[in-house]
């Protein structure tokens, strides 16, 4: 039981950083402003979220347990949300997201 | 194991700093500003100095880059190119560094038992406190009792400077209420910022009131709690968080706050005690140091509330 939970933990936790890894490569390879978001935001949900879940794993049940959960609650409603507001902003801003011009008509 | 987290937390505190000074764009140099702030609230979470890290987190990453941010949308988020040429002032930065790195080699090393420091006052308050004032964190029963008159400075310098931005901006109070983008556009932001609004003035409650127990006082919990409103001003426009916390109400509140922890002192000298000394408050000396410090610490919370709210409605108010 222990040693699955320990699996399961480090499982979530290599995830996350790889996710935390892929959105960092984003931000710095993808062309624009939204696609970049795009990237953000793995980094924000799937990254940070899985090493949250992971700790949780590693930590049982306690308090450091029911912290985290909050952590996680606040992470999985302020991320997107923040993203959002971002793309909305820009949007507002008159940021024209990059195109393919040599789209086939 | 330590080493490395202090070593790449220092590292990317350099390379931000060096970012800051490059940059010409101040909307990025306020938002790098704010990452220092976090890096430096890391490092002394890395130090055990959490009360220390709650401030810098709430204080430099969150107020400090919204006022800056405000600021920027008064004047304008370009850097002017400096006019004279930079080798004064590097020569005058890097004889001062010199200089204090030197002043560093006489320090006793990072965590000498044999420091003075851990000699001297430090050891007398960690033996005392739990007889003297029986609050857990040591940090603030010197903060709020035995430096009592020092935190008492503080607040009145917090008030000063709220009375200095009023001067200094003033206040528009004729304004309408400008929607911005049109409510469709902002639902999504509104919806969690109902959602969150209650939580954040609940935390803020939790660490004033829990600040002997744990890390938190007065300080952090009023700029957590004028965040909570500021975050409801952002989303619903600053007319509906006037009608919430009106400016009349910060001005009264932010001499209010003051005027707790004075009158905490008077009211301790009128029982025979002196300025600011607690424990004739209570029956019992450990009851009143406990009532004492928590009447200053609702008093710190008041005014660094008021006073943040003030300085952010002073800034945005402006932009008409």
């Amino acid at each position: 039981m222990e040693l699955l939970l320990d699996i399961l933990s480090w499982a979530c936790l290599l995830g996350g950083a790889i996710f935390l890894l892929i959105g960092a490569i984003g931000v710095l390879r993808f062309p624009d402003f939204y696609t970049r978001l795009h990237a953000v935001s793995v980094c924000d949900t799937l990254g940070a979220g899985l090493v949250l879940v992971g700790l949780m794993l590693q930590g049982g049940l306690s308090l450091v347990t029911v912290k985290l959960l909050l952590m996680f609650y606040f992470l999985i409603f302020t991320g997107p949300t923040a993203v959002h507001a971002l793309a909305s902003a820009a949007l507002q801003g008159k940021l024209k997201p990059t195109l393919d011009e040599h789209e086939p008509e | 194991m330590e080493y490395l987290i202090d070593i790449v937390l220092l590292g990317l505190l350099m390379i931000t700093g060096f970012a800051i000074v490059r940059m010409r764009s101040l909307l990025a140099v306020a938002m790098l500003t704010s990452i220092y702030s976090l890096l430096s609230a890391s490092l002394f979470v890395v130090l055990d100095a959490v009360d220390v890290a709650l401030t810098e987190a709430a204080i430099g990453a969150g107020i400090s880059t919204i006022l800056m941010l405000a600021t920027i949308a008064l004047t304008s988020d370009e850097e002017k190119a400096p006019k004279h040429t930079p080798l004064l002032p590097l020569v005058v930065v890097i004889a001062t560094g010199a200089a204090l790195i030197y002043g560093t080699l006489d320090m006793p090393h990072y965590g000498d038992p044999t420091a003075p420091v851990h000699q001297h006052v430090a050891s007398t308050y960690l033996h005392d406190t739990p007889g003297d004032i029986g609050v857990p964190n040591v940090v603030t029963s010197v903060l709020a009792s035995y430096r009592g008159y020092d935190t008492l400075g503080e607040v009145t310098v917090i008030f000063t400077a709220g009375i200095g931005v009023l001067a200094l901006l003033g206040y528009r109070t004729r304004r309408r209420n400008i929607q911005g983008p049109g409510i469709r556009k902002l639902v999504v932001l509104r919806v969690i910022a109902k959602l969150f609004f209650p939580l954040i003035l609940l935390f803020a409650l939790y660490v004033l009131f829990h600040g002997d127990y744990g890390p938190g006082g007065g300080f952090q919990a009023g700029v957590i709690f004028a965040t909570g409103f500021i975050l409801y001003a952002l989303a619903f426009g600053l007319g509906n968080a006037q009608r919430v916390i009106p400016h009349q109400l910060l001005r009264i509140m932010a001499a209010v706050g003051v005027l707790i922890y004075a009158a905490v002192g008077i009211e301790s000298m009128l029982l025979g005690g002196k300025f600011l000394e607690y424990r004739v408050l209570a029956d019992d000396p450990v009851t009143g140091q406990h009532l004492g410090i928590m009447l200053i610490e609702l008093g710190v919370g008041i005014t660094v509330t008021a006073v943040v709210l003030i300085i952010y409605y002073g800034f945005v108010s402006r932009r008409d």
